[in-house]
Parts: C-alpha cells; structure tokens; sequence
C-alpha cells in the first residue's frame, strides 16, 4: 500500500470521527432528533471498502451510515443539514439520520429495516448485469442482518444470478443489544456466505490497510465477472447503539480493550512509525477536517424546513413540467 | 377476436418485453412451468431466461430485487403467485418501494409493476383466496389496479409501465378462464379512472374485479324486476376515483358496495366513507355493503359460497336500498 493511500484512508476515518463528534455533541444539544446511530470505532470499514471503488460504483448501506454517506461523496453540509431536517439537506429533510440517499453520488440509503437493503442491491446488481454495465454495488449490513430471511434471500439470487455485488457484513458483535453468540448458532458468518457459493473471507476492521487491501481484491474479482463475493469484516462500536442506549448488554472494560484498537489512533501510529505521517501532516489532516465540518455545521444552522405546503410532493412523481 | 382473460395478460406482457429492452418478467414458475396460472406460457421460449427469469420461492427477496432493478433503469414485472403470498414481500413493498420517492426528498422513482392472483371461489382454502387488495389500497406512494374485463386485462399493464411509480396489479383467479371477445387493436388504457359498465337511474352497484360478473348478472336480475342499476367498476382502487362514484350516486341516490375483502376496514368501508361524506344529502337510503363474512376462506365448497358476496346477495341489499324510504 502507497504511503499516500494509507494516509487517505487515515484522513477518510476522521472525517467521519469529526463528523460524528459533532453529530453527537448537537444531538445532545437537541438540533438532531430522533434515532440516530454512529458508527465510532467502525470507521475503518468503510473506509477501507470505499477506497477500492469507483466514483460510479453503488452503495446500499444502513441506518447508521452518516459515514457511508460522506465517503461515497455526499457533502458534510448535505448530510448534517439532513440531520437537522432542513430542506437543504440531501433528502430535503424528509429522511433524517437513518435515510441519507443521493442520487448523483448513487447511495441508496439509508435503510432503517434491518436487512431491507439486501435485496434492493441485488435488484441494483441485477440491472447492472442486464444492461451490461461494470459498475458494482456494495452492500453493508450489520451481522444482525444475518439472521433475517432477506439476507439468505438476497445471497442466493446473487449467487443464482451471479450477479456483480460485494456484501460487507459489518461485523461489530452485537445486534443492538444481543451478542452474536446469542442470536446466531453458526456465528461464523463467512462460512454462512460460503454456504451458498459464495466466495468469502473475514478481515480485520479495526485495521483500515487490511480492510482495503481485503476489498480492492473483492472489488476486482466482482468487477472482473466473478460474480458476487463476501467480506466479513470484524469490527467495534465504541458508542451506544443510539442515542437512548444504557448499554446493560456489555461490560465498560470490554468496550475499552476495544477502544485499545482504535482504527485511527492504530493506522495514524504506524504511519508514523513508518515514517509516512509528520506532526506537521497530522495538523494540517486535522484542521482541514476541522474546517470542512465547521462549515458543515454553519451551513446546517442556517438552513430552513421545507415549507408545509409540500408535505404531500414526492409520494407520486410528479408529471414533468 | 375470441380471447380470454389470460391470454388478454400475456398478450400484453409480450407486446411490453417486444416494445421496450428493459422489460422483464420474474417471479416464481413463471418460465419453464408456463406460470402457475398457465399466464406466460411460452414466452420463455420466445424471450429466453434472462427476460422470463424464474426465481426461488423468495418473495422478500425477488420483490426487493424487482425495486432495486427498477431504480437501476430497468422495467420489471414482478410476478407473485397469490396475494396471500405477497405478504412475505410486504415490508419491501411498503418499507421500500412505496416510501423510497418521499423518503429521498423526490431523487428516486420505482417503475416497478407486480402483478399477483387474488380472490376466492376455486375452493383453494384460506391461505391461498383472500382479497387483500384493500390492505395494499391503504398505502400512499402505490397504484392500484383490477381489471375486470378483457381490455383491461389487454391494456393496464403497457400503461402500468409507463408509470414512474410502483403499480400492482391484482388479477382475480376467477377471471383466468373467462373469454369473450376483444377489438383487434385493443391496447393501453387509462389507469385513473373508474368505468360505468351500465347506466341505470335507480341504484348505483359499485364493484371491482372478480366481483363485477355477479354485479352484473344481479343488474340483469334486477331489470326484470324493473330497477336499473348501474354498475360501477372501480378498476383502480388507489387513487380512487372519486368523481364517477359520487356523479353515479348524485344519479341514483343509492348505493350498494361489493367487495370481496372483509367487512372491517375494507376498501367498501372506504368508498361507503367517501359517499358519506361527499353526497351524504344526495343519499336516499344508507350506503350498503355485500362483502365477504369475517372468516378465512373454508375449503368446502358450500361454506365456501357462502362466505363470498354473491349475485343473491347483490339483488337483496339492492332492493332493500331501493325500497327504503
């Protein structure tokens, strides 16, 4: 890996760290509302599978995809100003946390029905083969997906149909508040992947390098027509699971061994020792991040509801003008 | 030309998977085995499997590919089985492609059309005969369709197609078998309005899809007793044609709904509603209703009919419409 490349992905994972930072800090200050879930500690999945697609490339990811959302190209304005529910964010306000779409960037949400995605980028891999094209769709999903119908649903007709799709099985240990080893009797997910001929690994997620290096392979094998692959990628929320999360399930220390890992304080140490990143470099990744996620929020405090009079638009298209 | 209701189906699917690339057709058994209800024989071998792709009993999974494909560019037809069946796809159908436009501020359409078997009377017993259409008539961001006769039959889906939204269309089991004749040119038709399927001055019969026949056979029943109904066909039952209905019963000041779902919560409780509250001074007598009774569908034929509106049924609570003062 490039010196430059690991250095992106360091940079990718803090704008998503600030930006959640941030998201958090005015949710308790009650300008975002409702459920809202971060991905802290996560960060090197998706920065690590992003980094080995394309611009064009679609993305279906979850309700707690703030970071899935910036790094496909959606703007730090366009996602906090959605937050604040103001019509200029990217679904002018009407999805919120859980419901980031964007057309021009393809992200496709956003999907607050755990497992709900699935199918839907099988159907995107499934137009994507029919016209012939060689753009992939990359599915997230936590590993509490894997215990609903859809995801079996959905890898089988990817397999049948051998269709171009990474699924990324974002694997963090716990289904809100229920461990792995409580809701899955085979809790080795790669191997349920494999069950249905699906070529499948696990790499580690608290490691951004092994992510990338996992998903460029992937990628490539999806794109070069191998059909459908599956990453299983282990991973770590630092935080609740929302906003209204006690957190009874699990103990402090198990979360701070974890922490121990930390994707960015891991990759930005090896940098260094690597002689990859200067305390001058740091500083400026910092406070561009900084910036970019000030002026995310100046935006969103200046932004307006959408007027009640539209509150009916868009649940029928409307006929051109 | 002689033609039935079936044939009138798969006529217009292959003018559809003829007219535009994107067109295709999936669902369970819908190619080798001819569908289930014999609906696509042959085309597997005209269009081959990429275009009548059979898929695994997978509801959730295939109706959710059909959204996703839809948004991707693609034109699909989702075929289901039966509407009971249906109920394993609902979250897609309502969680994703009835909220995706509203919910992503306006950025995504899904030109996604389902069509499914609905309705009772083959003795198919009660996970296999209910009329749930009204359930799915409940959810904004959907159309709606029955078609009742062979033009509609020909003609709802090419329109259907040409929707930027979701449409399902619900096909009476019924119906499959019913010929009749069809213009040769019959082609696409409006899918917003309701028909008058005959004009009467005395009682407005307002039905749908597999219960239009009995409908009819009852106005045929009450003209020689002298009252003329009029038989209304509602066809798409979202958005629901206000319009017809309530010049209809301006007309006739009576009313008379038939509806093979329940009784609680049915479209006929929504079009009774509708009339109440539009037209309730042009009313005569009180909005009645001939639905089904409040029990899953029995297998044994006698207890079967006698769950199901009927043309007996019909012509009593229309007299009794008529008669009150």
């Amino acid at each position: 890996m490039t010196a430059s490349h690991a250095a992106g992905l360091l940079r990718q994972m803090v704008r998503i760290r600030r930006l959640e930072e941030k998201c958090v800090e005015l949710y308790s200050a009650a300008k975002i509302r409702g459920f809202m879930h971060v991905y802290i500690g996560e960060e090197a999945v998706a920065a690590g599978v992003m980094a080995a697609l394309r611009p064009d490339d679609a993305v279906v990811a979850t309700y707690r995809e703030h970071g899935h959302a910036l790094l496909k190209g959606v703007s730090a304005r366009a996602i906090l100003a959605e937050m604040y529910g103001d019509v200029e964010g990217c679904c002018l306000g009407r999805g919120g946390s859980m419901h980031l779409f964007d057309k021009q960037t393809r992200f496709y949400g956003g999907n607050a029905i755990v497992a709900g995605g699935l199918p839907l980028a099988v159907g995107l891999a499934l137009a994507e083969k029919m016209s012939g094209g060689e753009r992939v769709t990359v599915c997230f999903f936590g590993e509490g997906a894997v215990a609903e119908g859809e995801f079996h649903e959905a890898l089988n007709l990817a397999a049948l149909w051998q269709l171009p799709i990474l699924f990324c099985c974002e694997n963090n240990l716990y289904a809100m508040g229920t461990a792995l080893d409580r809701s899955e009797s085979q809790t080795d997910i790669a191997l349920k992947a494999a069950a249905y001929e699906i070529p499948a690994w696990a790499a580690d997620g608290m490691d951004a390098e092994a992510v990338a290096s996992a998903a460029a392979r992937a990628v490539d094998a999806v794109r070069s027509g191998s059909g459908p692959h599956f990453l299983e990628l282990r991973t770590y929320r630092f935080r609740a699971h929302s906003m209204y999360d006690p957190e009874r399930y699990r103990d402090k220390s198990e979360v701070e061994t974890w922490k121990g890992r930390d994707p960015i304080d891991s990759l930005r140490a090896a940098l260094v020792a690597r002689g990859e990143l200067s305390d001058e470099e740091w500083a400026a990744l910092e406070k561009s991040v900084d910036d970019e996620i000030d002026d995310a929020v100046a935006f969103a405090e200046s932004g307006h509801p959408e007027p009640v009079a539209d509150l009916e638009r868009f649940v029928y298209s409307e006929a051109p003008a | 030309m002689k033609t039935t209701y079936r044939e009138a189906i798969r006529a217009s699917i292959r003018d559809a998977l003829l007219d535009d690339d994107r067109v295709f057709l999936m669902g369970e058994d819908v190619g080798r085995y001819g569908g289930c209800f014999a609906v696509s024989l042959g085309l597997l071998e005209e269009f081959g499997p990429e275009r009548i792709r059979d898929t695994p009993l997978s509801e959730s999974g295939f109706v959710g590919a059909g959204i996703g494909a839809a948004i991707g560019g693609m034109r699909p037809i989702v075929e289901i089985m039966t509407v009971n069946f249906s109920l394993l796809a609902l979250d897609q159908i309502l969680n994703n492609a009835a909220t995706l436009q509203h919910m992503s501020g306006g950025q995504f359409t899904v030109p996604l059309v389902i069509r499914m078997t609905t309705g009772a009377g083959r003795q198919l017993a009660a996970q296999h005969s209910h009329s749930l259409e009204g359930w799915y008539a409940h959810i904004p961001g959907l159309r709606i369709l029955a078609p009742a006769v062979l033009a509609d039959a020909r003609g709802m889906l090419s329109t259907a197609l040409q929707d930027p939204d979701p449409v399902l269309i619900f096909e009476h089991g019924s119906l499959y078998s019913v010929g009749g004749e069809l213009a040769d040119d019959a082609g696409a038709v409006d899918i917003a309005r309701a028909a008058v399927r005959r004009a009467g001055a005395d009682v407005s019969l307002i039905a749908y899809g597999g219960t239009l026949p009995l409908t009819l056979d009852a106005a045929d029943a009450l003209a020689a007793d002298g009252i003329e109904a009029e038989v209304i066909d509602l066809r798409v039952l979202r958005p629901l044609d206000d319009e017809t209905i309530l010049r209809s019963v301006a007309k006739t000041h009576r009313a008379v709904v038939v509806d093979e779902g329940w009784r609680s919560g049915s479209l006929s409780a929504e079009v009774s509603a509708r009339i109440s509250e539009a037209a309730f001074y042009d009313l005569d007598a009180p909005v009645a209703r001939v639905c089904s009774a409040e029990v899953p569908i029995p297998y044994a034929r006698d207890l079967e009919a006698a769950a199901l509106p009927s043309t007996e049924r019909v012509v009593s609570a229309a007299r009794q419409a008529v008669r009150h003062e």
